[in-house]
């Protein structure tokens, strides 16, 4: 071999590698390099305003106001006195070196948030102290404001951006703000507008030296589109204030459209305390996981109860619709109905009419336990066994929305539950048959249902048969919604004609029935209350039973229907009680716009459940009846 | 004849020269880029980089005139004496030398300084040229291997010693001198498997590494003993053990040194070019600044004084070490496979010249300048683009600064010199 082989091959060697390694870093990397994501290019944002937020009628509701930060840049700081500094910005010494600290450790070289959003009052002052403090400087940002102390569960908040989701998502940065929750969340998009970018040569020490092409890729922000929500924020308002020192939920739905007019959780809070300086104080109270409150859970949308007795207008639907009874058809009830052979296996009833026949319409106004858990037996007894009757009631249930995320246009929900004969077959080992079942038929045993879903059941109801997907969004920028998820009804699997005899039957309830108390002059109100039994739960090691929880699901006038609602009040007693009246006040407020009770106001706002609920520390949120 | 030996230009390798001047010439330009502010411009002035390189350059030409005036004769019969001059600067800097990025390196003499380490190679190629064109030398005596090393590593330890590691290793470059001249690749291997050992037991830890040597080693041994019988077991069983026993000090002796006596700056380097460690902000900046700003380039660069990473300052040392990430962002794959298809051209032709020679001190010598060359490129390029750990060693021609250029041109014109006589003047 020649004595130069070696050599030559080296140089040859490293030379192939050197050009294959340039090849894979300029051609094959050198593809993907973005000329804007490049340590000499800053991109500066200029950030639009937020979009504003109006409820039905116009009125501004969500609205932006200016904070002021005072910003530092430590490398331009002079020697200050701190004393003086401190009692400008009402902050200690302390606190002065921690924040000085921070912004050093930032970057000496770059702005940073020295104290956040001050008081308007103290910015005029300060604007005129602080250009004799050398590094510090106040900036203007965009924040939001609630006019309306109202509808926080609606509103949600806006925070900083996490990590996780800035690296996700390309649009945010690290410390930008984004909707958290409620409609803030649900249309962010909508809301937020479209940053500007400045394109800016920068050099290693992030001095900006010029625009990057001369300003040719710059773009322009665009101010975030203005909403129109469904909500109708003087009822929204009224009805928070009818809840007053109680815990549940309030759904008022336009049947015709699927709008929602409102939306109440009790308790909530002033939506205001999530914005600004305070927010992450507030936020910690509100979230506190031990406050038995739960302010920032919407039990509106959330909280899962069994309906009870509204549900009997379901049972007797699917008889009508399943032809296992008819509008004829009457029951005989004895203080109740013995589904089983055994003494115990006996369900209680307190419409009060013994032994005489009782015909549907009675049944409904009446709340006749006997008469649906007859009907009920007779469903599931209609297929070739137990389960498949259950699962074609099922259906029909499913068919109003129940049991599942509704879709309605607001990021938090619950599915709630409507069992099925496989939802028996796996729990229950043994044979079982509609006896075994039968707490079904009063809405009881092991339904659960969310207030919006009941409030949408009543829609369909109203609407003989249909219902549109509930929102809370009208317009954008002006223009009505045409998105068809919300615009085209969904039918039910109940025939138009058997809602007559149901609707008939609601409407006595408030003339002659369990919401005779609660009727109001001159509006025809169609509803069914509800008295949902709580369960047996050991607190302290006594046996204690909570109260029962008060329910309520109407709608009015008969013709032509404005508003169905569903009212829950945990704890609140007999439906007629509580819940009755309440619905009745916001309907009457909602269509005739002032109250021809306002005993009864007066009496329903100064009601407090507060010692009832101290009484049960349970664990559980809303305790959930079983 | 006479009238062509007193032309100094006459039997000068163009090709060669040609090379010098593009690339010194094309450094510039990137030199130029990587320095320059958008203030003033100061071309022959010594207030900016490329000003003070424009003077540099300027300097090398009646360098180069001097060097190519003198005989080849000259440069044989004065080797020793140029050597001896060479270890006495470097001692000298020791008492005179002016610390600079805490190695002592430079001689200052107010506007410039010079740093005697980039001069010593070139003599010291001259040297070891001389010693092994000795008729009497043998270079399969091992007193004599012994000589040759002295001579190689006496300036490489004083580099070591201010300390300057990078100037340094270049000195490893003369193993392919003695290759050519009769030194056994053995020691090359023995040096490659050496590294590769190094940094695998870096890599994967030295529990895995003697772990697998032991399986290899034990597989090739019952090879071995198959073909050779039970005999050959008998009569090697010390060697044997002896080679089991020197992998295990080494891999264990490198995890020691690595773990705990190797400075955490240094070990930093080691771990960030094999991926143990991501660091974009602190060591790690310079490569992978580095890395970026030649990525972005793509296939044609960003143009001349476009490249706004390089701009922008990005990459530190830029105009001196870091000047290839310059051709990699303004002129694309382009210049850079340019630029290491001139390198790779320019030592061919030393070697190819260097074989012509009929006398043995041209050809040595030649064989020094292309190893000398050779590992410069492959330390720094290899490190610009991210293939080797961070060692602070000029791009012959290319990178800023006076001493670097003047000692690469005198390596280099020195050759051209004794090949432009090699066929009458001996």
């Amino acid at each position: 071999m020649q004595r130069s082989f070696l050599l030559y091959f080296s140089i040859t060697l490293v030379g192939v590698i050197f050009i294959g390694r340039l090849f894979q870093l300029q051609i094959l990397r050198g593809q993907r390099y973005n000329p804007i994501n490049n340590a000499a290019v800053k991109t500066q944002y200029d950030y639009p305003e937020r979009g504003y937020v109006y409820d039905r009628n116009g009125t501004l509701i969500i609205a932006n106001q200016l904070s002021y930060d005072v910003m530092i840049q430590p490398n331009e700081v002079t020697p200050l006195d701190t004393l003086e500094f401190c009692a400008l910005l009402k902050i200690d010494k302390v606190s002065f070196l921690k924040r000085f600290e921070r912004a050093q450790n930032y970057a000496s070289y770059l702005p940073s948030v020295f104290l956040k959003q001050l008081a308007k009052e103290d910015y005029a002052y300060l604007q005129e102290k602080l250009h004799h403090y050398k590094g510090f400087y106040i900036q203007k940002r965009v924040i939001r404001e609630y006019p309306i102390k109202s509808a926080a569960n609606i509103f949600g908040y806006i925070s900083e951006v996490g990590e996780a989701k800035a690296k996700k998502n390309a649009y945010y940065q690290q410390g930008e703000l984004i909707g958290k929750a409620g409609i803030e969340k649900e249309y962010e998009a909508y809301l937020r507008g479209t940053k500007g970018k400045k394109y800016l040569h920068k050099n290693r020490f992030n001095k900006v030296t010029g625009s990057y092409k001369n300003g040719l890729l710059d773009t322009q922000p665009s101010n975030g589109e203005d909403l129109t929500l469904t909500i109708d924020i003087e009822l929204q308002q009224y009805a928070e204030s009818l809840m007053n020192g109680k815990r549940g939920g309030i759904v008022a739905l336009e049947p015709s459209s699927g709008e929602i007019l409102a939306l109440v959780t009790a308790p909530s809070y002033d939506p205001n305390r999530l914005v600004g300086r305070k927010r992450s104080k507030n936020s910690v109270i509100l979230m506190d996981p031990n406050n038995p409150d739960k302010p920032t859970y919407d039990r509106s949308l959330m909280a899962q109860y069994a309906p009870g007795s509204p549900f009997k207008m379901m049972n007797a639907l699917i008889g009508l619709q399943e032809n296992v009874i008819a509008t004829n058809t009457s029951f005989r009830c004895y203080e109740g109905y013995q589904y089983g052979r055994r003494k115990n296996e006996f369900m209680g009833c307190h419409c009060g009419i013994i032994g005489s026949p009782i015909d549907l319409k009675t049944a409904i106004a009446k709340s006749c336990n006997s008469y649906f858990s007859n009907t009920f037996k007779r469903i599931v007894e209609k297929g070739n066994n137990p389960s498949e009757g259950l699962n074609n009631w099922s259906k029909h249930v499913k068919s109003f929305g129940l049991g599942d995320y509704l879709g309605y246009d607001l990021p938090a929900g619950a599915a709630g539950r409507i069992p099925t004969g496989d939802f028996y077959d796996k729990r229950i080992r043994y044979r079982w048959n509609a006896a075994s079942v039968i707490s079904n038929a009063i809405g009881q045993g092991d339904i659960e249902t969310t207030p919006i879903q009941l409030a949408n059941f009543t829609a369909a109801i109203a609407n003989k048969g249909f219902f549109f997907t509930p929102h809370i969004l009208k317009k954008v920028s002006g223009e009505t919604i045409k998105n068809q998820k919300y615009t085209v009804p969904k039918k039910t699997s109940i025939a138009a004609k058997h809602f007559d005899p149901i609707i008939d039957a609601m409407h006595e309830v408030f003339k002659t029935g369990t919401g005779k108390s609660s009727q109001i002059q001159g509006l025809e109100i169609c509803g069914k209350t509800g008295t949902v039994e709580n369960s047996i739960k050991i607190i302290d090691g006594v046996k204690t039973q909570a109260p029962d929880h008060s329910i309520l699901v109407a709608f009015a006038p008969k013709e032509n229907p404005k508003i169905a609602i569903a009212v829950f009040v945990e704890n609140g007693g007999y439906g007629s009680t509580i819940a009755a009246p309440i619905s009745s006040l916001i309907i009457e407020k909602y269509l005739k716009g002032k109250i021809s009770k306002p005993w009864v106001e007066k009496r329903i706002k100064a009601l407090s459940l507060q010692e009832v609920y101290d009484k049960q520390k349970s664990k559980e949120i809303a305790p959930r009846t079983k | 004849m006479r009238q062509e030996r007193n032309n100094i230009f006459a039997g000068v390798d163009f090709t060669l020269v040609f090379l010098y001047l593009f690339l010194v010439g094309f450094g510039w330009l990137n030199i130029y880029a990587a320095s320059k502010t958008p203030e003033d411009l100061a071309f022959l002035n010594f207030s900016t980089k490329y000003g003070k390189q424009l003077v540099f350059i300027g300097l090398a030409l009646p360098l180069i005139v001097l060097i190519l005036f003198f005989n080849s004769k000259f440069y044989e019969k004065f080797s020793s004496l140029f050597y001896i001059i060479s270890i006495f600067t470097l001692l000298g800097l020791f008492v005179l030398g002016k610390t600079i990025n805490g190695a002592t390196s430079w001689y200052d003499f107010g506007v410039i300084g010079l740093q005697p380490s980039e001069f010593v190679k070139a003599f010291t190629a001259l040297a070891v040229a001389k010693l092994l064109s000795d008729r009497q030398y043998n270079f399969a005596l091992v007193k004599n291997q012994i000589k040759a090393f002295i001579i190689i590593f006496l300036p490489a330890f004083l580099i070591l010693l201010q300390p300057d590691a990078g100037s340094a290793l270049v000195y490893l470059a003369f193993f392919f001198v003695l290759n050519r001249e009769g030194l056994t690749l053995n020691y090359i291997l023995l040096g490659i498997s050496t590294v590769l050992i190094f940094i695998s037991t870096i890599y994967f830890g030295p529990e895995a590494i003697i772990t697998s040597l032991f399986i290899l080693i034990t597989f090739f041994l019952i090879l071995i003993i198959k073909r050779a019988g039970k005999r050959f077991l008998r009569f090697n069983w010390h060697k044997i053990i002896g080679v089991y026993l020197l992998l295990g000090v080494f891999v264990f002796g490198t995890n020691y040194f690595y773990k705990n006596i190797l400075a955490s700056h240094q070990k930093d380097r080691f771990d960030i070019l094999l991926g143990i460690k991501t660091d974009n902000r602190g060591i790690g900046y310079n490569s992978y600044q580095s890395e970026l700003t030649i990525s972005s380039g793509g296939l044609h660069g960003k143009g001349f004084l476009n490249g706004d990473l390089t701009q922008g300052d990005f990459v530190p040392e830029q105009h001196t070490d870091y000047i290839f990430s310059t051709v990699g962002e303004e002129w694309g794959f382009i210049g850079t496979s340019l630029v290491i298809i001139a390198f790779m051209f320019m030592m061919y032709r030393v070697i190819y010249l260097a074989e012509t020679h009929s006398n043995k001190f041209g050809r040595v010598y030649g064989y020094g300048l292309a190893s000398i060359l050779f590992f410069h490129v492959i330390v720094n390029i290899g490190m610009v683009i991210g293939l080797l750990p961070t060692v602070g060693i000029p791009l012959p021609f290319f990178s800023y600064g006076g001493s670097s250029l003047w000692g690469f041109t005198l390596l280099l014109f020195i050759f051209i010199r004794l090949d432009a006589h090699k066929n009458y003047d001996w």
